[in-house]
């Protein structure tokens, strides 16, 4: 506790400190999103007012007002909903197939020695080859469409979740196991009632880590031929020499990719409410 | 009622960390078991929590050998072992899943009073402190109506306040169902408070040094005063058996 309370200066406890920076009404959530927004806006706004000034050119580095000019035209047009729900299915593809396969082998790994001393090694492997490896393979066996899309996607996020999911039933306390087996639960039983939630809290940062990586290589992916998509639009932006979509792109990347993260940890924050970390104690 | 007959258990490492240990309890019976660090007093529980595997001898309950975890034998360990993602409650009731819910959530709500925390059985284990905590993990074992509990120092890791409130309430527990007790302690005051009998243990091999009963009536369901004369003759005969024990376990401490 004394330790964390050092350690830990959350923006929240920060703000909840000095109550006049921000209106008390708001709330300590919307304070903490307020002061989480002050860097990204007053970067933009610094950046505008020096475009504007003729302090720099924007030429290559668009100012604020040019991006969101852009991104206005591309969603009047009906191209940014066209291309952000390309991207979105491959990567929505890619990681439950991802999901599915790490979860699936490290629940294999983790629940018997032998399955993990066969798998565990060629899994480390494969892992070692850097993904983008895969793509003239993957586009000479699945073709150049989709499926060689959603494929190298999924092999992005399997890894991630693979490792840390092995790596959250390999650590579960022996203890508490010990608790389960006094009270005669069958494996299936432990399994359910003692590593599963035992697991969760680390499950969700595997997930996490492996969307993170879903994102990273939808952009290759679509780097590899596509007519539509997000990465489709940074490629076509720099063909065509147009910064202003290319940042566009990049920025809608931000956001669907902090949404998706942010998605991801509210659906399962109802499953860990127990949690006794630092970060809850700070936020009390 | 419980029999152990020959115990032994070496360790893979070569350590003999039971020789031969015999000890029947009877039904009902405190018997506690005092010794000095390592003479294998968490070995012989976990061989009757069932946890462990003896490498020989017997152990029987109710004439029934007991090889794996079975459901009359219940164990408390040092430290709580709740599970996070419990609520109170939901911890106290954890080994009692396949009951009914009614009888369920009687008896989890009569333990919770025995302990002091009715009222908190919706709170997570973060909330509490450690002698609650300890107070939910003797309730969790409890519940379950073993016939034999047992506890290795249970109480070890708190505060001579809260040591002696929750033997209080170990008592008031105890009283419900009246099991056998074994119950490991370093605290001779302890044992003496609690126990019908003590058993003292020797290390290198664990063995048995000696058995004393402990003949003042415990005003059931309280702990024994402490600091009697009776008291204060038996924790020096204790004493004087565990003494050469600690001459002889110096040696190997100081090598560490
Ligand atoms: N898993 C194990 N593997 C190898 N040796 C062990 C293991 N557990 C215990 N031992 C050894 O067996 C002996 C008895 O250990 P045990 O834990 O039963 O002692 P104890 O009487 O409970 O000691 P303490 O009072 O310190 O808890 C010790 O010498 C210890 O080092
Ligand atoms: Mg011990």
């Amino acid at each position: 506790m004394s330790a964390a309370d050092g350690l830990i200066e959350t923006p929240g406890l920060r703000a909840a400190q000095r109550p006049g920076v921000f209106p008390r009404a708001l709330g300590a959530g919307g304070r903490r999103a307020l002061l989480g927004l002050a860097l990204p806006v007053g970067a933009a706004l610094g950046w505008e007012l020096a475009v504007r000034l003729g302090l720099a050119q924007g030429r290559l580095l668009p100012a604020p007002s040019t991006l969101l000019a852009t991104l206005a035209e591309l969603a009047r047009s009906g191209d940014l909903a066209l291309h952000v729900r390309a991207t979105l299915a491959r990567v929505a593809a890619g990681f439950a197939l991802g999901v599915a396969a790490g979860t699936l082998l490290s629940v294999l790994a983790g629940a018997s020695g032998l399955a993990r001393t066969v798998l565990d090694p060629t899994l480390q492997g494969l892992r070692a080859i850097p993904s983008i490896a895969w793509v003239p393979l993957f586009i000479l066996w699945l073709g150049i469409f989709e499926t060689s899309k959603v494929a190298l996607i999924a092999v992005g996020v399997a890894f991630p979740v693979y490792l840390g999911t092995l790596g959250a039933i390999l650590s579960v306390d022996r203890r508490i196991i010990e608790v389960g087996r006094s009270f005669r639960l069958t494996r299936l039983q432990l399994a359910r009632r003692i590593l599963l939630p035992a697991v969760l809290p680390q499950y969700v940062v595997a997930l996490r880590a492996g969307l993170g990586l879903g994102w990273m290589f939808v952009v290759a992916a679509e780097f590899m031929g596509a007519s539509e998509g997000l990465g489709y639009l940074l490629l076509d932006g720099q063909q065509l020499g147009k910064p202003a979509q290319i940042m566009a792109a990049i920025v809608v990347f931000a956001v669907l990719g902090k949404l998706t993260d942010a998605l991801l940890v509210a659906a399962s924050a109802p499953f860990l409410r127990w949690e006794d970390t630092a970060q809850r104690a700070a936020e009390g | 009622m419980l029999r152990l007959d020959g115990l032994s258990r070496t360790y893979p490492t070569g350590t003999q960390a039971l020789a031969h240990l015999t000890l029947d309890v009877g039904a009902g019976e405190i018997v506690a078991i005092v010794g000095g660090s390592g003479c294998g007093k968490s070995t012989l529980l976990r061989l009757v929590a069932g946890l462990d595997r003896p490498s020989g001898g017997r152990i029987e309950l109710d004439g029934e050998a007991i090889t794996a975890p079975h459901p009359g034998v219940g164990i408390v360990f040092q430290e709580p072992r709740l599970l996070a993602w419990l609520t109170v409650a939901q911890n106290i009731g954890f080994g009692i899943a396949h009951l009914p819910r009614a009888e369920r959530e009687a008896r989890i709500a009569t333990a919770l009073e025995r302990i002091g925390l009715a009222g908190h059985g919706g709170r997570w284990p973060r909330e509490l402190s450690g002698g609650q905590a300890q107070r939910v993990a003797l309730a969790r074992a409890l519940v379950a109506r073993p016939r034999v509990l047992l506890l290795d120092e249970p109480f070890s890791a708190l505060d001579a306040f809260t040591r002696a409130d929750l033997q209080e309430h170990l008592m008031a527990l105890w009283e419900d169902s009246r099991p056998t007790l074994l119950l490991v302690t370093h605290d001779i005051d302890e044992a003496l408070a609690l126990a019908d009998r003590i058993v003292v243990m020797r290390p290198h091999p664990g063995r048995i040094g000696t058995m004393l009963s402990v003949p003042t009536a415990r005003p059931r369901p309280q702990p024994r005063p402490t600091g009697t004369p009776e008291a204060e003759a038996l924790k020096r005969q204790i004493l004087n058996v565990l003494r050469p024990a600690r001459q002889q376990m110096a040696l190997p401490a100081a090598a560490e």
